[in-house]
Formats: structure tokens, C-alpha cells, sequence
């Protein structure tokens, strides 16, 4: 809800005298969205905070699904010519598991994140544009829907999360599920896009005075990163996808061979997106992991600038090494050679990070929680990725590796134990701050030890499957030729599938968790972990307007330096402040109008035109007429509206008071 | 709007809740994610150019580049829409000095001309297609106009928010700084005709 307090003025008071038309003037008919409670005041709120839970709350559904698809790959490779899934159901998982968790989980999950914390870290009311961040989520909601319906309307996509043509033509892939998942990657293409010109914005532009970019925590600067990752990626992949979709739908040639097509082409713009896709999943949780070691280390971060220049530089690196997913394809000595070496190069950075981290860790009084451990996790299990990811730089060795389940180790190892571990710390992190009690250690640290060992069992074996040549994508093996003693593939590929089901039993752990403590009434304190930066210098959960008064910053770690003060003398640090003392000194002198950025309708209604759209042009044409016109339409109801309501949008207040405090999260 | 002299005319904009403050640039919020969009769009236009270089000698089956297009036709409507830019900026430059008048007259004016060109665009594309290339015709046919097709579905939604645009101001109803957001759709307007040089150099102009 956006509201916190009734314009006791008209909107924007002092600004320039712009006439400003109240919405129901306007349009006509339509009041705006008031509710502070129930259904309402979740759909259509434009209050970055609830949309973070409710990109969180998705992306975690997203996630079991996900998770329950890589179940079923499991199960039917835990035994010689298994029939859980036939051949074509096969391919659809597979593809299916690596949409949803790329792009259904661990963006969105990332963006669940960012929308949250990036204001509160830089010390805003809101995000640049709330409107356009409510819109994002219901893109990401209705393209992920819109994609996993395919399941019911003639099959998902077979074709490989990276589509090569021609496996995607429809002579390939007769049914609508490539159709299915070209438009529904356009349409949370569309949730990033905008996600991404968004958050840039706020960075830039809506820091607390005093933050200069140097001084802003480390996990905002890797979103920001990460951000223009995303915008130069995401046209990219948007126009394969539309060559893709005009193949398929139009009869267009782009990928037709017999007419002299060029099959490379998809190949060079899928990965000229999807180099930088990878990492666009992991360096939001570099950014979490670089927040969360030093608080339980109780020292800052060793190398701050070296972690936020590596972070930006593995950004620019990112767009120089896509073909290196290609080195099998043919490109020619002179390509593979550049690329091989940037690839290597791209380890440095990487390297940096690795080294940054565990210098933190040094000398450090290091306490255990389940937040640490998780990131401690991360560094172990990436770095195993990272230095497997090496052998893939080096060509030679990638030729052989190519297509087995060696590359298969290698991204599970870099996105699990990197992007998935970087995630969960923040959950265990971050939980306080967001729904004001604390995740269960107990449970916690079964999550995370389950996780570990069901990771490494899962994933590790994969290392000695690829490199005895098991395939990627094979749908069945036989005990005929599974090879004898340590190399035997039956065994590594049971191990595997048990490994793969230990790994769902410690993410049941963490919902049970959760559950857990939704029921219980013990509220954290405020400041639970003593921690560094800006979003813990306010309530938890923090208030609609995020901070009575806006923080002024002097220094990098701001709350840390409020706390605490290093002896000149000696070099010991000593306690200065409470942070009881801080927030009372805020609430002195706190700022007595602000006008939040008001609900609105047309976020969800536009973004409700756009899988109209799509599934119009896969069954009836006429459909997507009717979704451009609701498209059309919300667009002028959107631009129509002021971002905060005019009094006139509500009713009188019942209780005769002139204020209407309104409920905080919770 | 403490700091509006930072950056002129005022920051205001109607998705700006924080437009009580000065921004940490000083640039706007709108006019920065405009920006933004821009440069997104140039690796749009990037991947549908990159496309169509590599496919625009594979014209089997239907007439080549050089005998379809029609140079001069071309030209004249590029021309139509590289003058478009000059009365946008006319436009922008009315709506800074506050006269709504000759703001709305030079948007009408810029989205007649840029209307002139999708017109002759369309007929452009039905030209072709009597001539026998079509859209599914061949790797050319297809890059051909996904190409030239995306650039003037760029230029159609522009020619819409200016219409949208001149409709609400002679309203007089609305929702933020005027001046703003014609320069705003003006950076959109002059970005579209900056890519209509690069596609006109290298669809019509480069020999195949």
C-alpha cells in the first residue's frame, strides 16, 4: 500500500504550479485503488517492498516446480532403461527445468531481492518508477504462467533452454511449445527490461545525500551491474526470440536451412545474450554473499573497490567470450583462439572476488549463523565450478567436453552452488529486515547441510559422468557398456538421483522453516546480526516510506560507523551508539510530509494484454487484436494518472480525523 | 522542487514521486530512463542489422536488391522524415517557452511527416511484393522487412504519442511537466530517425 499518510495538500504541493487532473476526471469512470488491506491492497500496490515478497513469493513456487521437473529427470536416469518419462516428455523436462530456474527462478528471485533492498540500502522512499515496477512483476507473473500452460495445451518446448535451430523448427517441434516458450520469455523479457531501466535509475539518481557511488553497499552496486547487464542482454535475446516466433508463426526463413539459412546466427545471438545471462544470475549473489561475510566476520570488506571494479569488469568481460559456448560449432582457429583467452581473462575478476572474500574471512571473529554458512558454501562450491569452468576455456579440452554431462557438473556447481547459495544466505540474512523475525537456526543449519551434501552428491558425479562420455540430454541408459569398477556410469547415476532427492530434502527444510516461523510470535530485534549498511537503520519491516527522516551518508558501511568508532590511539573499535540511540535520533527529526506514490490499476491491466497477445497469435489471430487493445488502452489510462492520487480519489475519512495512518506490512 | 535550476526546465515527472528533490545526477528521472531505453534499443536495432547483413545476398527465388529498390522514392522519404526532426525539435523548443500553440502545431506537423514516411513505406512494401518478393520469399524477403518493418513500427508508435501527446495538451489536462515529456517523445522521435541513417546507408545505399 502506498499511501501512509492523506495528502493533506494537494499532490506535489510546490511544484512549479503544473496543473495536475485528478485520475477520475481524466478517465471518466475509475477511482483509484485505495485499499489498505486485503487482496486489493497487494494487486495493484505499487510499494517496491511488496513487490519484492510477491517476486519472492512467485519465484519460490517457480522453484519447487523447477525442482520438481529435475526430480523427474532424475528418477528416470536412476535406472537402467527406465520408463518414468518417455523420450518426448524426456525433452520437455529438461527444457522446462532450465527455463523455469534461469528465468522463472533465480532472475525473478534476484529481482525479488533488488526490489527490496536496493531503495533501503541507498536510502529512497520508493524505486524510480513504481508503476513500472509493479508492471515488471505482473509481466514476470503472466509470461511465467503463460509459459508453464504449454504443459496443458499440447507440450512445453523441447527444444533445449538454448533452442538451437533447427531443433526448434516446426518440422522439429510440431507442437505450440516452442511457440509457447519464444513468447514467454518475450513477455518476462519485457518484466527485466523494464526492471532494468528502472533500478539504474533509482541507483543513479535517488541516493541519500552523502552516498556517492563509492559509498554505496556492495550488493546495490552488483544489481547495478547487473541491471545494465540486462539492458543491453535482453534486446539481444528479444530479437532472436522474434525471428524465432516469426519462423514459426509467420513462415519467415531466418532458420530454414533448405532455403540457405545460416543455423550459427541463432547460436551467435543466443549466446551474445546469454554469456552475460550467466552472469546476470550470479552476480546478485556475489553482491548478497559480499554483504553478508563481513557482518559475521565483524570486519568490512576487504577490497571494497577491488569487489565493486571486478564485479563491474566481469560485466564488461561478460560481452566478449559468448562464443565459447560455440567452440564445437566450427568457428575457425582465430575466433576460438580470441575467445579461449578471453574466457581465461575472465577469471581474473572472478579470482579477485574468490581472494577478496576469504581475506574478509581472515583474522575475522567469525559466528557460524546459517546466513554465513551458506556463504562460506558459496565460495567453496563456485570456486569448484569456477576451476572446472577453466577446462571449458581451454578449447581443446571444451571440444571433448562439449555436450556431456561434464558441462552439466560444471553450471550446476556455478549457478547452484554460486547463484542458488548466494539466494539462500539472503533469505537467511535478510529475513528479519523483511517479515520481522528470524528464520530458525536449527532448521536453518539442516537446510543448509542437507543442501551441501545433496549438491555434491548430485552434481559432483556428473564430472565423471561427462568425462567418460556420458551425454547430455540422454534420455535412457542401459547397463550394456555402463563401463566397470570406479567409472561405472550405473553407479555414478544412482548416486546422482539420491543425491538430487537429499537436495529437495534440505529445500523442504527451509519451507518448513519458513512455516515455522510465520506460527511463531517471537519478534526479532531490529538490528539481530549488527550489521553495516542503510536498510537496517529503520523498522522491521520498514515503514511504507521506508525512513522517517532520509539518512545523510558520511561513509561506506553508514550504520556500521554510527555504532561504532575506531580508537586512533589503539585501533580498537569501541561501541559509540546503540542502534535504539540512531533511530531515536532519526525519529527527531523526522520529515513530516512526503507523498508515497499512490496504487493503480493499469500496472496489472497492461500487463494482462500481453500473454492475450500471445496466445492469440498461436490460436486465433483475432485474440491478439483484442490483447493490443487492452494493451492501447491501459497505456493511456497509465499516462492519464498522476503517480500520487489527488484528494479527490478518496472518500472522506469515516472517524472525522484528517489523518489516516495506514498499516504497516505484516 | 528546491533544485529545479539543475536541471531546466522543471524535473517533475508524473512517475517521479521524488520530484521534491534534486536528483544525484541532475538529470531526471524520466529523461534518464529514456535514456536508458535508447541505449537498449540501439542492441535491438543491432541484432535486426546484424541479421540482415548476413542474409541480404541470399535472395533466391525473387528479384535482387538492386533491381527492387527504388532509390529515389527512398531518398525523397527519408528526407521527409530527417525534416521531421527539425520541427520536433521546433516543438520542444515551443513547448520550453511555454507556448502551447505552436507546440501542438509543430507535433501535428512532425507526425504528418512521419505518417508521409510509413505511407510511403507501405507502398514501398506492396511495390515489392508485386515484384515477388515477399516476406517468406527468401533469407532476403525475410531480414528485408523485419528489418525495415521493426524501424517503422518504431516510427507508427511514435506518430502515436504524438497525437496522444498534441490531444492532451490542447486539453490542457496534464499530468506533469509539459516541456519534459515533448522533449522526452523527442529524444524517441530523434533516436528512430538516427536509425533510419544507418538502415538507409546500409539497406539501400552499400551494394550487394
Amino acid at each position: 500500500m502506498a499511501i501512509s499518510e492523506r495528502p493533506s495538500v494537494p499532490a506535489l504541493a510546490g511544484n512549479g504550479g503544473s496543473a495536475y487532473v485528478t485520475p477520475s476526471s481524466s478517465m471518466g469512470v475509475f477511482r483509484r485503488p485505495v485499499s489498505t488491506t486485503g487482496w486489493r491492497s497487494w494487486v495493484f500496490t505499487v510499494d517496491h517492498k511488496k513487490l519484492g515478497i510477491m517476486y519472492g513469493v512467485v519465484a519460490m513456487t517457480f522453484f519447487v516446480i523447477g525442482g520438481c521437473e529435475a526430480l523427474l529427470i532424475r528418477l528416470q536416469l536412476a535406472a537402467p532403461n527406465n520408463k518414468v518419462l518417455s523420450a518426448g516428455a524426456y525433452n520437455q523436462m529438461f527444457t522446462m527445468h532450465a527455463t523455469t530456474m534461469v528465468f522463472l527462478f533465480v532472475m525473478p528471485m534476484a529481482a525479488a531481492f533488488a526490489n527490496y533492498l536496493v531503495p533501503l540500502q541507498i536510502g529512497a522512499r520508493d524505486v524510480a518508477f513504481p508503476r513500472l515496477n509493479a508492471f515488471g512483476f505482473w509481466c514476470f507473473l503472466f509470461g511465467g504462467i503463460f509459459l508453464n500452460t504449454s504443459w496443458f495445451l499440447g507440450g512445453a518446448s523441447d527444444s533445449g533452454w538454448f533452442a538451437y535451430a533447427p531443433n526448434t523448427s516446426v518440422a522439429f517441434s510440431p507442437s505450440h511449445g516452442v511457440d509457447f516458450w519464444a513468447l514467454g520469455l518475450q513477455i518476462t523479457g519485457i518484466a527485466s527490461l523494464t526492471g532494468a531501466i528502472n533500478l539504474i535509475v533509482t541507483v543513479l539518481n535517488m541516493r541519500a545525500p552523502g552516498m556517492s557511488l563509492m559509498k554505496m553497499p556492495i550488493f546495490t552496486w552488483m544489481i547495478l551491474v547487473v541491471q545494465f547487464l540486462l539492458l543491453f542482454a535482453i534486446p539481444v535475446i528479444t530479437v532472436a526470440l522474434f525471428l524465432l516466433s516469426f519462423q514459426r508463426n509467420f513462415g519467415a526463413a531466418f532458420f530454414s536451412v533448405e532455403k540457405g539459412a545460416d543455423p550459427l546466427l541463432w547460436q551467435h545471438l543466443f549466446w551474445i545474450f546469454g554469456h552475460p545471462e550467466v552472469y546476470i544470475l550470479v552476480l546478485p549473489a556475489f553482491g548478497i554473499v559480499s554483504e553478508v561475510l563481513p557482518v559475521f566476520s565483524k570486519k568490512p570488506l576487504f577490497g571494497y573497490k577491488f569487489v565493486v571494479f571486478s564485479g563491474a569488469a566481469i560485466g564488461f568481460l561478460g560481452w566478449g567470450v559468448w562464443a565459447h559456448h560455440m567452440f564445437a560449432s566450427g568457428l575457425g582457429p582465430v575466433s576460438v583462439a580470441v575467445f579461449s583467452v578471453a574466457t581465461m581473462a575472465i577469471a581474473l575478476p572472478t579470482g579477485v572476488k574468490i581472494v577478496n572474500w576469504t581475506m574478509t574471512l581472515w583474522g575475522g571473529k567469525l559466528s557460524f549463523t546459517t546466513a554465513m554458512l551458506f556463504a562460506t558454501g558459496l565460495i567453496i562450491e563456485f570456486t569448484i565450478g569456477g576451476l572446472s569452468g577453466v577446462t571449458h576455456a581451454v578449447s581443446p579440452s571444451d571440444t571433448q567436453q562439449t555436450d556431456t554431462y561434464y558441462i552439466v557438473a560444471h553450471f550446476h556447481y556455478v549457478l547452484f552452488g554460486g547463484a542458488v547459495f548466494g539466494l539462500f544466505a539472503g533469505f537467511y540474512y535478510w529475513w528479519p529486515k523483511v517479515f520481522g523475525k528470524l528464520l530458525n537456526e536449527r532448521l536453518g543449519k539442516w537446510n543448509f547441510w542437507l543442501m551441501v551434501i545433496g549438491m555434491n552428491l548430485t552434481f559432483g558425479p556428473m564430472h565423471i559422468l561427462g568425462l567418460q562420455g556420458q551425454p547430455r540430454r540422454m534420455q535412457v541408459w542401459t547397463d550394456f557398456r555402463a563401463g566397470e569398477g570406479f567409472f561405472n556410469l550405473a553407479f555414478w547415476n544412482r548416486v546422482a538421483s539420491v543425491g538430487s532427492f537429499v537436495l529437495a530434502l534440505g529445500i523442504l527444510f527451509f519451507l518448513i522453516n519458513v512455516l515455522y516461523t510465520a506460527k511463531k510470535a517471537e519478534i526479532a530485534p531490529l538490528d539481530p546480526w549488527d550489521a553495516r549498511s542503510l536498510e537496517w537503520m529503520t523498522t522491521s519491516p520498514p515503514k511504507e516510506h521506508n525512513f522517517d527522516a532520509i539518512p545523510h551518508v558520511h561513509e561506506l558501511d553508514e550504520f556500521f560507523h554510527r555504532k561504532y568508532e575506531e580508537d586512533e590511539a589503539t585501533g580498537e573499535i569501541r561501541q559509540i551508539a546503540t542502534y535504539e540511540d540512531i533511530m531515536a535520533e532519526e525519529m527527531a527529526h523526522a520529515d513530516k510530509h512526503f507523498h508515497m506514490p499512490s496504487p493503480s490499476y493499469w500496472p496489472i491491466i497492461l500487463a494482462l494484454g500481453l500473454p492475450i497477445v500471445a496466445y492469440g497469435i498461436i490460436f486465433q489471430r483475432i485474440l491478439a487484436v483484442g490483447g493490443a487493445v487492452v494493451i492501447l488502452l491501459a497505456m493511456f489510462g497509465w499516462s492519464l494518472e498522476p503517480s500520487v492520487a489527488d484528494e479527490s480519489d478518496y472518500e472522506p475519512p469515516t472517524d472525522g480525523g484528517t489523518t489516516k495512518e495506514l498499516a504497516t506490512l505484516g | 522542487m528546491a533544485d529545479t535550476a539543475l536541471d531546466s526546465p522543471a524535473t517533475a515527472g508524473h512517475d517521479d514521486h521524488a520530484a521534491g528533490h534534486a536528483t544525484s545526477t541532475g538529470l531526471s528521472n524520466n529523461k534518464l530512463a529514456m535514456w536508458m531505453f535508447l541505449g537498449s534499443e540501439c542492441l535491438l536495432f543491432g541484432g535486426l542489422i546484424s541479421t540482415y547483413m548476413l542474409y541480404r545476398g541470399r535472395h533466391e527465388g525473387s528479384p535482387t536488391p538492386s533491381q527492387l529498390y527504388n532509390i529515389p522514392l527512398t531518398s525523397i522519404s527519408s528526407f521527409v522524415l530527417l525534416m521531421s526532426s527539425l520541427t520536433m525539435v521546433l516543438a520542444v523548443s515551443a513547448a520550453q517557452r511555454r507556448d502551447d500553440r505552436n507546440t501542438t502545431t509543430w507535433l501535428t506537423v512532425t507526425a504528418l511527416l512521419g505518417a508521409t514516411f510509413v505511407g510511403a513505406q507501405v507502398f514501398e512494401f506492396t511495390e515489392f511484393v508485386h515484384e515477388g518478393l515477399g516476406f517468406t520469399t527468401n533469407l532476403f524477403g525475410s531480414s528485408f522487412f523485419t528489418l525495415t518493418g521493426f524501424h517503422g513500427v518504431h516510427v507508427t508508435v511514435g506518430i502515436i504519442m504524438l497525437m496522444a501527446l498534441v490531444g492532451i495538451i490542447s486539453r490542457s489536462k496534464f499530468p506533469g511537466d509539459k516541456a519534459e515529456v515533448v522533449e522526452m517523445i523527442g529524444l524517441y522521435w530523434h533516436f528512430v530517425d538516427i536509425v533510419w541513417i544507418i538502415i538507409f546507408t546500409l539497406v539501400y545505399l552499400i551494394p550487394s
